[in-house]
């Protein structure tokens, strides 16, 4: 890990010029101040300078890749993985040959793949991230197949004049229902039962 | 498949050497007993088993390629 040691006349200054030595930015470094300096008399006598210790933090998210990549070669699956941060939004965006094992039957592997490393990130970090892992497009292609199946089922429900149960789904793709189809006023849609079989309702209004 | 199992759990405990990933294969199939630190319990099991229907979730899709059942034990 590459760290300095830099003073200046406040913890500030000294931490800007350490950032300045290891040319970063503040937010990719640890700040350890080891004494946080004196102003002295009128500025003259008995000042002591600020110092710190500044070290450039290993990246948490390129080892988050790295803990994704192990599991994903020990399940016999060579991946290459791309990686796109939105403040804390993380998205890891894998593709590879026989990227089928890593999705599973309705993404199950993929979302359990999911919530390790969301597991892995959030606790050796004190900020909060969320994490996306998608394979080949996979949520992309399943926002559009849970927006045609909202639509369909909300026909039949108005069709049948009957409540529609769809099965269960995770948060994020029920969401995805209820979106669809908030604007529809001949339906209503609501979540029902406990995870993991909590599921969409929709209902004729 | 214990090297999986192991490479998925260290990172999110906080006693890694207590680690213990034992394999027991039987007739139809193989069972895996995985046991950690009594303090790291909640860490790989996790509310309502949410943590560990992830870890078997991903090793059950190491295994679809194997003839025989795979299951694992937590604890």
């Amino acid at each position: 890990m590459k760290q300095v040691t830099a003073s200046g006349q406040t913890v500030e200054d000294a931490v800007q010029s350490a950032l300045k030595q290891l040319n970063t930015s503040a937010d990719q470094v640890n700040v350890e101040i080891i004494d946080e300096g004196k102003k002295g008399i009128l500025g003259l006598f008995g000042s002591k300078p600020a110092i710190v210790k500044v070290s450039i933090a290993e990246n948490i998210v390129a080892r988050a890749e790295k803990y994704l990549k192990s599991i994903t070669s020990q399940l016999g699956v060579e991946i290459s993985v791309e990686t796109t941060t939105n403040s804390n939004e993380i998205t890891f965006e894998l593709s590879g040959e026989k990227i089928a094992i890593l999705i599973g039957k309705r993404g199950q592997t993929l979302n359990a793949i999911q919530y390790l490393v969301h597991l892995f990130l959030n606790k050796s970090s004190d900020q909060y991230y969320t994490v996306i892992v998608d394979a080949e497009g996979y949520r992309k292609r399943r926002v559009e197949t849970l927006t045609q199946l909202a639509h369909r089922l909300a026909d039949k429900s108005v069709r049948t004049r009957r409540e529609v149960s769809l099965e269960p789904m995770p948060s994020y793709e029920r969401k995805v229902i209820h979106t669809t189809l908030q604007n529809n006023s001949k339906i209503k849609t609501y979540s029902h039962g406990n995870e993991p079989n909590r599921h969409v309702v929709i209902k004729p209004s | 498949m214990k090297a999986l199992i192991e490479t998925i759990v260290t990172p999110l405990v906080d006693y890694p050497d207590d680690i213990v990933v034992t394999e027991n294969e039987e007739e139809h199939k193989i069972v895996y007993h995985l046991t950690v630190n009594p303090d790291d319990v909640g860490k790989v099991i996790g509310k309502n088993g949410r943590i560990a229907k992830a870890i078997r979730t991903v090793v059950y899709a190491a295994g679809s390629d194997t003839k025989k059942r795979i299951y694992l034990d937590i604890m």
